[in-house]
């Protein structure tokens, strides 16, 4: 068994996720048997690969860190603010944060 | 009036004033209305914009002005894409009520260039799976056979177009998402490069993977689209600077010469014989046209589907982190925070997008971040050099699009690694980064379309869309 219910639960938990009894389990043996499957990817040596995040060739996103920072106009906050469940413009209102 | 419109019969249609844009986009509304209930498509209409477009075409051709290259084609858009003052969901009760302020770039140079939008379409839920059988909303059924699939994720963008709802259509390909479905429904398909078309305003599922991209009945018309869309954007840091060129002029050149690579890893068991049948035929076309076939191997093809399934779910948890209830979509009260977080998205998404979140956090998380997503990143790495190996020794590659023609609505969801390995041909040439496309080339058992699939390197649009032209040209369709 690669994962089990309790990794379930703490993944969940990481992200943020409310789960019903009958969804961890079946999450549970469903992700076991795609974790077996991708298992595969360990018969291959890829001691002398560098891993790849992304496909562009450098030259090709250079520019992605470089651009100018150039202040442009954006009169949306009030269609932004419309958007959210609970506003109380110019902010979004959440639930209290409180110690977990 | 005419049952299938190309892009360039539009634009005669109205400069001679056999149409109007705006009569055009009522009889597209016409057949929605009377289509769209059984293949539930279209997910959202936005007459008012269409509308207000068509009025802007008719005064350009009333002056007599010079029209822009899609003047008054009426145009589908995949509702992961945002369009401003028109809902887009992404298929997730998450997004029920969600109206983007603004539009993405492709919709918004499309427009530019004359497009009439007529509505968004239906799709898996956030662009994740292979038949829209994962939509919030309801499957979408294939306009060839509508007790079947249309194939996802952008099946109701298929659909739509397959079924003469609109002239083209927007999807978007994660793993194979514009492809697969465009093979199922027996429409033209393709993904541009990665970089080749701005992704600002699409809904992220895996950033390093998503591509917009389009379908039509032509591929001409498919040229058509990309050439409007394709180009630098600075809103998109990783859309490129390499020029884009004329791929219509480029679709004339003869094909005759051209080295084509057909891969022995992609006629492997799974496939259906049926479909192997027309593809070996769709081959055939090719050496008729007197294009080199060469035998050629691309030894990590079988390592794809595991390497999507992390690197695609590990993206996906990090992008969908953002719906927590508190700046758009749905939100489900909780006196904590956290709480809130959690029931929020408990509730709003579903199955499919709960069971990807949960692999994507465990394969980033400690203790398994090495074995699986650093490992899944090295094998990327070895599937894109297969693909550059390849174009050392051939023009361009052609596979089969899908192992498999469209199956039953209900067939394989109870399976989800099965539905994972539907895209076995498609992630490949996703996780490279490189253009594909995917034609039709004749139907097995009398009705179900098998789509050819063809890819070039890197910016080699235009070699592909002309090998996919004159695939069709030739008859491919009709193998």
């Amino acid at each position: 068994m690669k994962i089990s219910r309790a990794d379930v639960v703490r993944v969940a938990e990481l992200a943020y996720l409310d789960l019903r009894e009958d969804e961890l389990e079946m999450y549970r043996a469903q992700i076991d048997e795609i974790l077996e499957y991708i298992g595969k990817l360990n018969e291959l040596d890829t001691s002398a690969v560098e891993p790849m995040a992304q496909v562009l060739a450098d030259h090709q996103s250079a520019d992605a860190t470089l651009r100018e920072d150039v202040i442009v106009p954006c009169q949306t906050a009030g269609e932004i603010l419309r958007q959210a469940p609970d506003a109380a413009p110019p902010y979004f209102r959440a639930p209290k944060v409180i110690e977990r | 009036m005419a049952d299938t419109w190309t892009i360039d019969g539009v634009r005669t249609a109205l400069t001679t004033k056999k149409v109007s844009a705006r009569e055009l986009a009522d009889e597209y509304f016409g057949r929605i209305h009377a289509r769209n209930q059984e293949l539930n498509a279209f997910l959202a209409l936005s007459p008012e914009r269409a509308h207000a477009q068509a009025a802007k075409v008719d005064s350009w051709v009333a002056a007599g002005k010079p029209l822009p290259p899609l003047a008054g084609v009426p145009l589908a858009v995949k509702d992961v894409i945002s369009t401003r003052g028109v809902k887009t969901t992404c298929g997730s009760k998450i997004l029920e009520n969600y109206v983007p302020p603004y539009d993405a770039t492709a919709v918004e140079r499309l427009e530019a260039a004359g497009a009439v939008l007529l509505g968004k379409t239906n799709c898996d839920e956030f662009a994740m799976g292979s038949s829209n059988e994962n939509s919030a909303y309801g499957a979408v059924r294939n306009p060839e056979a509508t007790d079947r699939v249309p194939g996802g994720s952008s099946g109701g963008s298929a659909a739509a177009v397959a079924a003469g709802l609109a002239v083209a259509a927007l999807g978007t390909d994660t793993g194979g998402s514009i492809r697969q479905p465009g093979a199922l429904c027996g429409v033209p398909a393709m993904m541009g490069s990665y970089g080749r078309v701005s992704r600002y305003g699409l809904i992220a599922f895996a950033s390093s993977l998503d591509r917009i991209g389009p379908f039509a009945t032509t591929v001409r018309d498919v040229a058509a689209i990309l050439q409007v869309m394709a180009g630098r954007d600075p809103n998109d840091s990783t859309s490129t600077t390499a020029p884009v060129p004329d791929y219509q002029a480029e679709l004339g050149k003869a094909v005759k010469g051209l080295r084509l690579g057909i891969p022995k890893e992609y006629f492997g068991a799974g496939m259906d014989d049926g479909v192997r049948k027309k593809i070996e035929a769709g081959i055939g076309v090719f050496r008729q046209l007197g294009c080199e076939l060469v035998d050629i191997a691309m030894p990590h093809t079988d390592y794809a589907i595991a390497t999507y399934y992390v690197i695609a779910t590990a993206e996906a948890s990090s992008n969908l982190a953002r719906y927590d209830g508190v700046r758009y979509g749905l939100r489900v009260d909780d006196p904590t925070l956290l709480g809130m977080y959690r029931k929020t998205r408990g509730v709003g998404f579903g199955p499919e997008v709960k069971r990807r979140i949960v692999l994507g956090t465990y394969v980033l998380s400690a203790g398994y971040w090495d074995a699986y997503y650093l490992k899944g990143q090295k094998v990327r790495a070895l599937i894109a050099q297969d693909f550059r190996d390849a174009f050392t020794k051939v023009d361009a590659i052609v596979t089969p699009t899908s192992p498999v023609p469209a199956f039953r609505l209900g067939e394989r969801t109870n399976d989800p690694l099965q539905m994972y390995l539907a895209d076995i041909y498609t992630v490949t040439g996703s996780l490279a980064g490189v253009p594909g496309i995917s034609v039709p080339c004749g139907k097995v058992c009398g009705k179900l379309p098998v789509g050819l699939q063809i890819f070039g390197p890197a910016f080699g649009e235009a070699c592909v869309l002309q090998l996919a032209h004159a695939f069709e040209q030739a008859g491919g369709a009709t193998v």
